[in-house]
């Protein structure tokens, strides 16, 4: 961290004094005068303190989670089963975030949407984790031709639409949670890669792998000792981003109708189903929205903190 | 005009490869090609299924199937569609300016948003101002296009109805209500880039703001407003410039789930159709002139970045 | 670099007039996340119009911010300026961005180090200079340029009209330098503040930079300030010269008097470290041995002390303040040099084989600077 260096000269360079990824002070001119009211004045500790916020985001997404994978278990009426007289309800409290066009429970739907959600995420999540991660843990570490040939092939997939080309391989494949996990997990392998590329290189140049080469350590060693454990960290906390990602093209991709097919809830089929009823009805759309924006804002937000606060550059994307 | 021809090559090789992966899609998929275009009620029909097979010769080698293929192609002829009967090129040039001008209209609004916004709240790091700008676009890139889309039906169509919640006019029979029918959609795909742009150039702005150069202009006495635009925004665009260029997939991405909520006739709802309908020749054409569309356009973004920065036009590294 | 000795006058004695520029107690401060980082700690200069101050001190002295402290360029959020700094009587300390336009360009320039770095890249040379002048003077396009041409043609640039459209990478390191002074010297100020305008330049360059700021400031009789690491860039060009350490004026005297008559020992130090024509030929070129401090929370004593041989336990544990010797000569220092105090402490130091700091002190009279012969500031280049 720049904060920690001698500051043998940062007095004449006047500003970038403790400077980090986001600065909070800039040489702006300010017609308000001087003053150390800066936010960037009082940083110690910032590392270990979270703010409110970020306790909040966790909550949520541990809500999401375990409604996801107790959903069967809670006490909710069946998401699947029509009730024509519910049709369109309102906050109820038979109801307690109305019904949909079928009358079937929103609340239920949501929990058991919650499922959908969570499988396709983590699952694509891990296979572009762990292919991409792999790949380009390995082509940055080895470098050389491997290296350039790869990062040509990733570089001409990553130049491709991914919504396009999921779209036109799940007309023709047949769509089931399987096939969409695995689908997406794969278009998600390239970018992937060059993420853990960029954080292999710049910690493939740091002192405690010059030295434990100059120990005469073995590559596999090396690799899998200092290297793996510093760029698994930052790879992480990217994927809790690109969670929020998945979520939102499976919801692109229900709203298409080209998701689980019904009459299993997901996120993006409810809100499919509430959009003609906006007129009448607009809380149909909104409840599975509000879920939706609540998961990928919170992941969007811890995942955030996190890459900041592991000082992840990306510089070498 | 020599940089053009220097990065010839690759383009063309990507094409190349791009154009491989799109015709791909009709030889990897499972069982017969000719069943899947036809759809499984013709799987009985010999008579049809041979004249398909006869058409895309099914029965050639991958590779002179491509090549032929690829001759077709490039003498702007993609085929014609098995479930409507139409030229693909005809369906696509009908559709493509629809397309083209929601999301040309949605660049333009979230620049026109994105840099006054990025550079007010990066002049003005850590204010009340720049915290509401910076929260706001957090938020922003949380909420995808289609929600925007849902929540901009409902306030300007369904409560206020001020405008047409779905449908299109062709901008030469009314240009203005080309414009009411292209406002929204424009908007639900510029929510999101906007968020992006302005958090990329606010962070990129901070840095310019601290250079010597500023200072050196501050220290001529010149207005803050000409400090800002003239001399920081130009330096604090490269990566903006490079990011618009690669959010292209975003959109056309966007587009295809804007333009099927507010039923717009742009080449991604045909996509769509296409896909619903199991129609590959339509598939197959649309995702190539897409991908080409996106090939070129960053090839042009790149174009243009050597407009901004006077050291690579005069093809001298760049030290910044 | 006789030209200027006739000028050169020990004290100018009292004018009635006040001086061009008054700087008193200035203090600039950075809030860090380690604490407050005092980067000018109290400085007070003066300046008479037509002459010229050169500042001297290490990197890390605080001379830069000084500069800019001067000019009210300081902004980053966490910086806090206090004291006070009248242009020809006028108060900037705590002047609005807004009105501080009215004195940048006009009245007050500032030319930076690295004109790589301090020109836009992305602006033609011709923007960047006449911007000021249609803005300031309210010229017309055509009177702008027509101005800027005689400008870059003034800072001895060759074909300035076609250099107009030129960005400054197509210039060379020396152009694009002389490209910054004509841009501060667009509107006319009274007062030239040049912070190490050669230190980014190749040395056969700097001559020609430092001859022309010194050509342009007796043209125009402009204040100017001379920031510099280097005693040598600033002898036979200034009539005083401030010498600072960790953010304080430690020796203010007239050149010629500070030449002759060091009495701090970090101003010797600098003194020595100037390689010299006059010098044996494999004489060691003397350095100052550590580094300067860090600036946040500064002990109550002398800063230099550390680094000094002439310490004693009263440099570590009270701060010096700055002393009027007479002939406008100031130092803060307990054990001068060349004073009778001065020589025992550093006789103390030579026998303990320390200072009071633990600083390793050996008798090195070879290189003792005082006694060679008194130094004519032209001797030094």
């Amino acid at each position: 961290m720049e904060a920690l260096r001698p500051l043998d000269d940062a007095a004449d360079r006047v500003i970038g004094v403790g400077a980090d990824d986001e600065p909070a002070y800039g040489a702006v001119p300010s017609s308000t005068g001087p003053g150390p009211e800066g936010r960037g004045a009082h940083r110690p500790g910032r590392k270990r303190k979270r703010g409110i916020a970020f306790w909040l985001a966790v909550g949520w997404l541990v809500v999401v989670a375990v409604c996801a994978v107790a959903a069967d278990w809670l006490p909710l009426p069946d998401p699947n089963r029509p009730d024509v007289l519910d049709r369109l309800e309102g906050f109820s409290a038979e109801h307690p975030l109305g019904a949909d066009p079928l009358g079937r429970d929103q609340l239920s739907r949501i929990v058991h949407g919650a499922r959908v959600s969570l499988v396709v995420s983590v699952s694509a999540v891990s296979i572009g984790l762990v292919v991409g991660g792999t790949i380009g843990t390995a082509v940055g570490y080895l470098r050389g031709r491997t290296e350039r040939v790869v990062m040509a092939v990733v570089d001409v997939i990553a130049a491709f639409p991914a919504l396009i080309l999921l779209l036109a391989v799940l007309a023709f494949v047949g769509r089931s949670l399987t096939i969409i996990s695995l689908l997406i997990g794969a278009l998600s392998v390239p970018i992937y890669t060059r993420v853990a590329r960029a954080n292999t290189l710049s910690i493939a140049q740091r002192e405690f792998v010059h030295a434990a080469h100059t120990l005469g350590a073995k590559r596999s060693r090396i690799l899998f000792r200092e290297i793996l454990p510093n760029v698994v960290p930052p790879v992480a906390a990217f994927a809790l981003v690109a969670m929020g990602l998945v979520i939102v093209v499976e919801g692109s991709l229900a709203l298409l109708g080209l998701s689980v097919p019904p009459p299993d809830p997901t996120w993006g089929g409810m809100i499919a189903n509430g959009k003609p009823h906006l007129e009448e009805a607009v809380h149909v759309a909104l409840v599975p929205s509000a879920a939706m924006f609540l998961t990928v804002l919170s992941l969007n937000f811890v995942g955030d903190t996190l890459r900041r606060s592991l000082d992840v550059r990306d510089s070498n994307l | 005009m020599r940089l053009v021809l220097r990065r010839l090559p690759a383009i063309l090789a990507t094409l190349l490869i791009v154009s491989f992966l799109t015709f791909l899609l009709t030889s990897l998929l499972p069982g017969d090609p000719a069943v899947q275009i036809l759809g499984p009620e013709a799987a009985n029909d010999a008579e049809s299924l041979a004249a398909v097979r006869e058409d895309l010769r099914l029965d050639d080698p991958l590779l002179s199937r491509y090549g032929a293929w690829l001759s077709d192609v490039a003498t702007g002829d993609l085929g014609r569609s098995y479930r409507t009967g139409q030229e693909v090129t005809e369906a696509i040039s009908e559709r493509l300016p629809v397309t083209l001008e929601v999301g040309a209209l949605a660049v333009g609004i979230a620049l026109a948003l994105a840099i006054p916004l990025g550079t007010l709240s990066a002049f003005r790091a850590g204010s009340r101002l720049d915290r509401a700008v910076t929260g706001t676009s957090f938020g922003l890139l949380a909420l995808p296009s289609f929600m925007v889309a849902i929540l901009l039906i409902y306030v300007f169509a369904v409560t206020l109805g001020w405008l047409p919640a779905t449908g299109w006019t062709r901008l030469t029979a009314d240009p203005l209500d080309n414009l009411r029918h292209a406002i929204l959609p424009a908007l639900a795909l510029a929510a999101g880039e906007m968020a992006v742009y302005t958090r990329l150039l606010r962070a990129d702005m901070i840095t310019t703001l601290q250079q010597d150069s500023i200072t050196m202009a501050r220290a001529k006495g010149i207005p803050t407003s000409r400090i800002l635009f003239r001399h920081a925004l130009r330096p604090s665009s490269f990566s903006l410039m490079t990011v618009v260029g690669l959010q292209v997939a975003t959109i056309i991405g966007g587009a295809v789930i804007v333009e099927t909520l507010f039923a717009l006739p742009g080449i991604g709802r045909l996509l769509v159709d296409s896909i619903v309908q199991r129609d590959l020749v339509m598939v197959q054409g649309v995702a190539l002139v897409i991908a080409i569309s996106f090939v070129v356009i960053n090839f042009v973004v790149d174009l243009l970045y050597t407009l901004l920065d006077p050291r690579i036009r005069h093809g001298s590294p760049a030290t910044a | 670099m006789s030209p200027r000795s006739g000028r050169r006058v020990i004290h100018p004695g009292p004018t009635a007039k006040a001086p061009l520029l008054e700087v008193d107690d200035l203090r600039t401060t950075f809030e860090t996340p380690r604490g407050t980082l005092v980067a000018v700690d109290g400085v007070t200069l003066r300046l008479e119009a037509g002459q010229t101050l050169g500042v001297v001190g290490e990197s890390g002295s605080g001379k830069t911010v000084l500069a800019r402290s001067v000019l009210q360029l300081v902004s980053a959020r966490n910086a806090g300026i206090g004291g006070s700094v009248r242009l020809a009587g006028r108060e900037l300390v705590g002047l609005s961005a807004k009105a501080m336009r009215s004195v940048w360009g006009v009245e007050a320039a500032i030319v930076f180090q690295d004109p790589m770095t301090s020109l836009n890249a992305t602006m033609r040379i011709g923007d960047q200079i006449t911007e000021s002048l249609r803005y300031h003077l309210d010229m017309s396009r055509n009177e702008a340029r027509t101005m800027a041409v005689a400008l870059l043609r003034s800072v001895g640039i060759p074909e300035p009209a076609s250099r107009l459209r030129a960005y400054p990478h197509q210039l060379s390191g020396g152009m694009r330098q002389r490209v910054t002074i004509a841009i501060a010297l667009a509107c006319g100020p009274h007062l030239l503040v040049a912070d190490e305008p050669t230190t980014a330049l190749d040395v056969t360059i700097q001559k020609q930079i430092l001859d022309l700021l010194e050509a342009q400031q007796r043209e125009r009789a402009m204040g100017m300030i001379l920031i510099t690491h280097d005693l040598g860039v600033v002898a036979g060009r200034t009539d005083r010269i401030a010498v600072m350490y960790a953010g304080r004026v430690v020796e203010r005297a007239p050149t010629r008097v500070l030449f002759h008559d060091r009495r701090h020992p970090y101003t010797e130090g600098l003194l020595r470290s100037i390689p010299r024509m006059t010098n044996p030929g494999h004489s060691r070129l003397q350095v100052i041995p550590g580094r300067p401090p860090d600036l946040v929370a500064l002990p109550e004593a002398c800063a230099f002390a550390p680094r000094c041989r002439n310490a004693q336990p009263r440099c570590l544990e009270e701060r010096p303040e700055l002393v009027d010797i007479g002939q406008d000569h100031e130092h803060a220092c307990f054990f001068p040099v060349g004073t009778p105090e001065g020589g025992e402490a550093l006789a103390r130091n030579v026998a303990a084989g320390e200072s009071a700091a633990g600083l390793p002190v050996a008798d090195d009279a070879t290189v003792d600077v005082t006694t060679l012969a008194p130094l004519a500031p032209t001797e030094v280049v």
